[in-house]
């Protein structure tokens, strides 16, 4: 029986459709950059960059006139700053799963999306860093935060989780610009050598570095790539335990607890994934990259958020265990007052977008329906936004003295400031979308494409005859 | 022939299956001064070239080292220099600064992985001289491409160019010396 038995052909999804060759996914990606400006992109960037000016004239009034400007008031004074500050920084970790653990793990997938999330990893970044920036009050003195000397003669407080946050904020963005701009160089290589225009030749020139593809030098590159995705795993995790740390090394009911770490990385890669979906799905429709961004990777996408979004569920049950079975009254009141307390619309807005909707992608259907996917994934970002504020506010206005209970409300310039992040985020990704690569060519020709494998030489695309070989 | 005149003899190959062939015969030919050049990593084709593992691993981790050791040295002439106890916790230890130690340690190998990578390629270098070769850009597309060195001692005009084409490369063309025919050519 058993010498009978043969294994089942089992076809393997392409990961490019339609048996794309070299050339043609480089005029596709290449031909993006290179093409006219269309007209909605500026219409984009100008709103964007409209919506941007919000941050702007916020922060400047921030400035000139003291943070009393923002909601914060007693018991409650880490408002908006914080959510917002956890919500973006959340979003980059999607960023550098893509493109660090997923790397690790050889899922192949990957490949179509990464220069896109790491972009938006970037950028997530960027908007975040703004937050405690100008949370600290006097924003100039800001630099204090760094182990430099000043006329004090007092030296940060490594103590404090708030520092540890520095380090691990400054360090993530360094090597997140550092991967994604070294993940680019042989794009921007290629860039270069179809540049026809002087000032795309020495931007993409310089941008480039001298790549030339020499194998000895793809050696050291793909070497450096695999270091890099080694080191930015630990790195992204430590980025999100430490962030819970603000919280969890505090002692107040709600934040004081072993769970943030883990939990806080599970929301953060929910969140992100999330996000790379509202970004890629309208990028995957408008540029029409159907062939390489296919339905298997919107599926793979929406697996990974419903895995986060469940561990995300699993998380807030079992922290209503732990508050019952702690028998610690403060705890049990915590968490009984953020369902049923004074913000507990915010609460239920958080389960309803972030436990009920990623259960939905346990369906074919769903994920199938590509409008559909968009809808929930703006739901998974607004469920998180929640989910940091639930944390955030209701602890603090709700703690041990009901004497010194308090209801925190953002205002007017808390809105604008938040809502110009989003404006800043879209102006930075509209300018990648315009003049960088925004899918890794190198990586998906190797990656990808089966007829990359030196041993495959019965693929048709590899055969001496075939005519698409393009002839110079 | 005059070897300084140019730089070197460049072929072309259509597929990955052709050009991994065709550099283990160089190979087996005997040249020594010749590169291959690809518009993505094709898997194991180093390893066919005879090229050694990458040593970016150790800069990497130099790096790391320098991190950790940073950080150790940061917290603790910082804290001795000013001691000021906080929340209980002792002057120095190896527990309350660790994250400082882990980031910094991450940050430096990533330092040493990256600019590793560029000291190991001796890059940037915006100018060589097979970028002359007018058909080059190809090779960041879909074309794979040898080139052998005219500095090769096994080098000549006529039979490395029959060589070339009988290992299945078209398009053999002789790369001009360019500008930077006194740089001595690639490593």
């Amino acid at each position: 029986m058993i010498e009978k038995a043969q294994p089942v052909d089992l076809p393997r999804r392409p990961l490019v459709e339609n048996q794309r060759d070299y050339h043609w996914i480089t005029e596709k990606v290449c031909g993006i950059v290179e093409g006219k400006t269309p007209v909605w992109w500026w219409v984009f960037f100008g709103l964007s960059g409209m919506v941007a000016t919000f941050a702007l004239v916020g922060l400047v009034y921030l400035v000139s006139t003291g943070v009393g400007v923002w909601g914060l008031a007693n018991p409650v004074n880490w408002g908006w700053a914080i959510v917002n500050f956890v919500f973006w920084i959340g979003i980059g970790h999607a960023g550098t799963l893509i493109s660090a653990i997923l790397c690790l793990l050889k899922q192949r997938w990957r490949t179509s999306i990464n220069r896109t999330a790491e972009a938006m990893t970037v950028f997530a970044v960027v908007c975040a860093g703004i937050f405690p920036l100008f949370h600290v009050g006097r924003v100039w003195f800001a630099w204090w935060l760094f182990p430099l000397p000043n006329s004090n003669a007092i030296w940060p407080n490594f103590r404090s989780p708030l520092e540890w946050d520095v380090f691990a904020v400054s360090t993530y963005f360094t090597v997140s610009t550092l991967f994604w701009y070294m993940g680019m160089i042989p794009d921007l290589g290629t860039l270069r050598d179809r540049a026809t225009v002087v000032w795309k030749k020495y931007f993409y020139g310089v941008l480039a570095m001298g790549w030339r593809n020499s194998v000895r030098h793809w050696k050291n590159y793909e070497m450096a790539y695999l270091l890099l995705a080694g080191l930015s795993t630990p790195l992204v995790l430590s980025v999100h335990t430490i962030v819970s740390f603000d919280f969890a090394a505090s002692l107040l009911p709600g934040w004081h607890t072993t769970i943030f770490p883990p939990y806080f990385v599970a929301g953060a890669i929910f969140s992100g994934f999330g996000m790379v979906l509202t970004l890629i799905l309208p990028i995957r429709a408008v540029f029409k990259l159907h062939d390489l961004i296919t339905q298997y990777h919107i599926d793979c996408m929406c697996k990974i958020t419903l895995a986060t979004g469940s561990m995300v569920g699993y998380a807030y049950a079992m922290e209503f265990f732990i508050a019952w079975y702690g028998a610690n009254s403060f705890e049990a009141f915590a968490f009984i007052n953020r369902a049923g307390g004074q913000y507990w619309w915010a609460y239920w807005i958080m389960i309803t977008c972030n436990v009920i909707t990623p259960q939905l992608f346990w369906f074919k259907a769903v994920r199938r329906n590509t409008a559909l996917v968009w809808v929930m994934s703006i739901f998974v970002n607004v469920g998180m936004w929640f989910e940091r504020f639930v944390i955030t506010v209701t602890s603090l206005a709700n703690d041990f003295l009901p004497s010194s209970w308090g209801y925190y409300s953002p205002t007017v310039v808390d809105i604008f400031t938040f809502a110009g992040t989003f404006g800043l985020f879209g102006f930075l990704f509209l300018l990648f979308l315009r003049f960088l690569p925004l899918i890794a060519v190198a990586e998906i020709k190797a990656l990808a494409c089966p007829q990359a494998d030196p041993h495959n030489e019965d693929h048709p695309l590899n055969r001496k005859s075939n005519p698409t070989h393009r002839s110079e | 022939m005059n070897p300084s005149a140019h730089y070197g003899m460049i072929a072309t190959f259509d597929t990955t299956p052709e050009i991994t062939r065709a550099a283990g015969l160089v190979r087996e030919a005997g040249f020594v001064k010749w590169d291959v050049y690809t518009p993505f990593p094709v898997h194991g084709l180093d390893a066919v070239m005879g090229e050694k593992r990458s040593r970016l691993g150790g800069l990497s981790l130099a790096g790391g080292v320098l991190g950790m050791l940073t950080g150790i040295a940061l917290v603790a002439f910082m804290n001795l220099n000013y001691p000021l106890i906080v929340g209980g916790k002792p002057i120095f230890g190896i527990i309350f600064p660790f994250p400082i130690f882990y980031e910094l340690t991450i940050l430096l190998a990533a330092f040493g992985a990256f600019f590793g990578m560029f000291f190991l390629n001796r890059l940037p270098r915006h100018h060589h001289p097979v970028f002359e070769y007018e058909g080059f850009g190809a090779s960041s597309d879909d074309k794979f491409m040898i080139v052998v060195e005219a500095s090769d001692p096994m080098y000549d005009e006529l039979r490395t160019k029959v060589f070339l084409e009988s290992i299945g490369g078209h398009d053999v063309t002789l790369i001009p010396a360019g500008k930077m025919a006194e740089d001595g050519g690639a490593k």
